[in-house]
């Protein structure tokens, strides 16, 4: 099914306060997995990237913060090039969570200083509540830790380095309903502290609860953006045909 | 000096033999190979003894036994990139791993005089070098890719934390580097309690004192410990290059996940 890119100028001009999707195609051997994609994600609220499986919405969002390197076209970080910035310097900028919770070996507190060894145990505890865990944990093995817990603790490491924004990588696929729900309240919660968040999903119902803002990712494209309460408005075939759930 | 002359080789056949009975007996399927194994080792051996019995005639320029020493390192190079061919980059870099190691070990026996530099002992030594150090030179390529490949999201996690690619890869260069350098500890340790090694057996056998012959052979695994532990590092720092990109991302080493 043919994918109408959104690809207008206004929508890649340069801005202080978003992420800008310039014509960025990736190619991995002989797959292209994200092919001319155009757009913009706004730094407020939760912005959803929202796709079928293999659309190329991860590699989007690893973009973001260089996990990914565009073979063609560019991605801007407010109106710098990420190609152009210190990719170590970046990712402390752009934080990420990903699909699979990845605890270090050691405790949660071993975790929380790779992020930055100085951290105090007052800090970290801080961290630690502000992600719904108690300081106890602290001394916990993260590798012991459920997977919600560790996916928490995940978010927390991601947060000692303080950063602008924080892309979530399918985060609840690996988490049962209750830790589910527990992790949206979070991205919630980091937006009304004035950090957006880019979360990745395939689960539509998820998107139309945590979302301020919906990129449509298919077939590599950023094929609509909108809100998530009108996302039928104006949606091309292949958009449409997602949403209605004949293509998962 | 001990010497079995053609009959005791003929004799020692025998052995073949029982291998040969033992796989007709369990129908292993393996007579042919046991026997071409048998017949392939005397001819590389005789080929090899032919040669060194030039090359040990007086007279022979010690350069002839530096480009056996270079054959051997070009060989065994192709050999681990063969062996490992799921490595990137693999022949050039045990190419720099041998040279390495060459040039600090037998720097060390030969530059502080610990063996009379001459055809008789480089050829005899490189050959120790070499041969003992292509398992864990193979192994520790194979442990470092594997590792990186499996652990690739904790890697990337490190990465988005904002550390550099070898610190990232730090946990897993040690365990790679761990793997390939315990064996050939424990095999150190070993030595004269569960095995004789093979220097040691060869100098007795050739007639040289016990306390002589094991002189030699502790100095051999000295080497070997040493050239073990060059090769395996100029490999495990060598593989961290080539699967980070300069920009401090893992290259994609398996099929990619979905939602990519």
């Amino acid at each position: 099914m043919a994918v109408t890119p959104a690809c207008n100028d206004a929508e890649i001009e340069p801005d202080r306060d978003r992420f800008v999707f310039d014509h960025v195609t990736v190619v991995d051997g002989q797959r292209r997995r994200l092919d001319d994609a155009c757009g913009s994600v706004p730094w407020d609220g939760v912005t959803v990237l929202v796709g079928p499986s293999g659309s190329g919405k991860s590699t989007l969002l690893r973009c973001c913060n260089r996990l990914e390197a565009p073979t063609t076209g560019r991605v801007l970080f407010g109106r710098d090039d990420v190609a152009h910035l210190d990719p170590l310097g970046l990712r402390r900028r752009v934080g990420m969570v990903f699909q699979r919770p990845t605890p270090f070996p050691g405790t949660v507190r071993d975790n929380l200083q790779v992020a930055e060894p100085a951290l105090t145990d007052d800090d970290a505890v801080a961290i630690l509540q502000q992600v719904g865990l108690e300081g106890g944990f602290l001394d916990r093995i993260a590798t012991e830790l459920s997977g919600g817990e560790a996916q928490r603790v995940c978010l927390a490491r991601t947060l000692v380095a303080e950063p602008e924004v924080v892309l979530m990588d399918e985060v609840t696929s690996s988490v049962d309903p209750a830790q589910r729900y527990g992790l949206e309240e979070l991205a919630r919660s980091l937006v009304a502290g004035g950090v957006p968040v880019l979360w990745v999903t395939h689960d539509l119902a998820q998107m139309r609860r945590v979302a301020d803002h919906v990129l449509v990712v298919v077939e590599g494209r950023i094929a609509h953006m909108s809100h998530p309460t009108d996302i039928d408005v104006d949606a091309p075939p292949a958009v449409r045909a997602f949403l209605a759930g004949e293509v998962s | 000096m001990t010497s079995i002359g053609w009959s005791g080789l003929a004799l020692s056949l025998l052995l073949v033999l029982v291998a040969i009975v033992v796989s007709l007996w369990k129908q292993l399927g393996l007579e042919r190979s046991i026997l071409w194994a048998a017949l392939r080792a005397a001819a590389q051996l005789f080929a090899i003894g032919l040669l060194l019995q030039v090359l040990l005639r007086p007279g022979v320029s010690i350069g002839w036994a530096w480009l056996w020493v270079v054959a051997m390192v070009v060989i065994a190079s192709f050999t681990v990139r063969q062996r490992a061919p799921e490595v990137p980059g693999l022949l050039q870099l045990a190419l720099i791993a041998f040279v390495c190691s060459a040039v600090l070990t037998l720097g060390v026996l030969f530059g502080l005089g610990v063996f009379q530099l001459n055809v008789r002992t480089l050829i005899p030594l490189a050959g120790l070098m070499i041969g003992n150090s292509l398992a864990a030179t193979v192994l520790v390529g194979r442990r470092l890719v594997e590792e990186l490949r499996d652990k690739r999201d904790e890697v990337e996690a490190r990465l988005a934390l904002g550390q550099p690619a070898n610190v990232a890869a730090k946990p897993y260069v040690r365990g790679a580097l761990r793997t390939a350098l315990i064996p050939q500890i424990e095999t150190t340790k070993a030595v004269g309690l569960v095995v004789l090694p093979g220097a040691m057996t060869g100098l007795i056998l050739a007639g040289v004192s016990p306390l002589n012959a094991v002189l030699v052979q502790a100095a051999v695994m000295y080497l070997v410990l040493g050239s073990v532990a060059t090769t395996t590092t100029v490999i495990a720092l060598g593989v961290q290059r080539r699967l980070f990109t300069t920009d401090h991302r893992l290259l994609h080493l398996t099929s990619a996940r979905s939602g990519r």
